[in-house]
């Protein structure tokens, strides 16, 4: 069990990671998805990208992460849902921020953010942990 | 031009993935877990599970299979050029451990268009060798205005 306050309107710990410069060639490789736009930097060039950029999905594991450190373990996580914005890229910090909303039958759910350079990445970000 | 919902309903073939230790290690590396449940079997079992534990997301990487023939589905006519991941969502069942074998079956939910962008929603159903579901996953992906 984890020592984590998950009353109401309690911020969870906060996740901060960088993505080094070849986090992206990595994750394509456990991912599975090689789409160029996050390998190839000439590529994301010629297709209007400042660069190569995060797979959402990386940035979605780092929410997740987030939920399961806090919540004492990766059974805890029941559900996660988000909406992925503009575009994470290598090299930045993202910081990933959660709030519990309300805890109901040994579920909380939490609000939770995803942030670089000051922009929202992933927004509107719900997850259910088992807390009972 | 409105987007063409005939696909929608349509199912595609269930995947079957193996899930492999080393795999789960790979991708637990990728995504930063640090839990031994994810490294180190002895923990694993000492906590009770079989084998290596593979994170909630890893769902992805089993998933991925089965998404393929519906992304590249005519019918669906998604083009890929102008297409973005929108959200996701997936709800978990009991934990994936290295051994399992996960089934993962695909269907189309909805095609729709707002504004000059084009939803596309798929489903997926992913089922352990034990008949649990693993996990549900809801894929938009959305294509800008043509």
């Amino acid at each position: 069990m984890s020592e984590t306050d998950f009353t109401p309107g309690a911020a969870l710990p906060e996740l901060k990671v960088t993505p080094d410069r070849f986090l992206t060639v990595r994750y394509a490789g456990a991912s599975g998805d090689f789409n160029p736009i996050h390998i190839d930097e000439e590529f994301a060039k010629q297709v209007g990208l400042p660069g190569r950029i995060l797979h959402g999905l990386w940035t979605m594991a780092q929410v997740a992460r987030a939920q399961t450190e806090a919540a004492g373990g990766p059974h805890a996580l029941k559900a996660l849902e988000v909406q992925f914005r503009g575009m994470g890229v290598p090299e930045a910090e993202v910081t990933v921020t959660s709030t519990v909303r309300e805890v109901s039958a040994g579920i909380a759910s939490v609000d939770t953010v995803a942030e670089q350079n000051g922009a929202a990445i992933i927004r509107n970000a719900t997850a259910e942990l088992a807390v009972g | 031009m409105s987007v063409s919902t005939t696909a929608v309903g349509k199912r595609y073939p269930p995947t079957v993935y193996a899930v492999g230790r080393e795999k789960i290690r790979e991708y637990a590396m990728a995504v930063g877990e640090t839990n031994p449940l994810h490294h180190d079997v002895e923990a694993a079992r000492a906590a009770g599970y079989a084998d290596l534990v593979a994170p909630p997301m890893f769902c992805v990487v089993y998933c991925a299979p089965a998404l393929g023939p519906g992304l590249f589905d005519p019918e669906v006519g998604i083009d890929f050029a102008r297409m973005v991941h929108g959200g996701q969502q997936f709800r978990w069942g009991p934990l994936v451990v290295a051994g399992d074998e996960i089934t993962t079956a695909v269907s189309v939910t909805s095609i729709s268009e707002d504004g000059g962008r084009r939803y596309f929603v798929f489903e997926s159903v992913s089922t352990n060798q034990a008949g649990d579901t693993v996990c549900v996953g809801t894929w938009t992906n959305i294509v800008r205005g043509a």
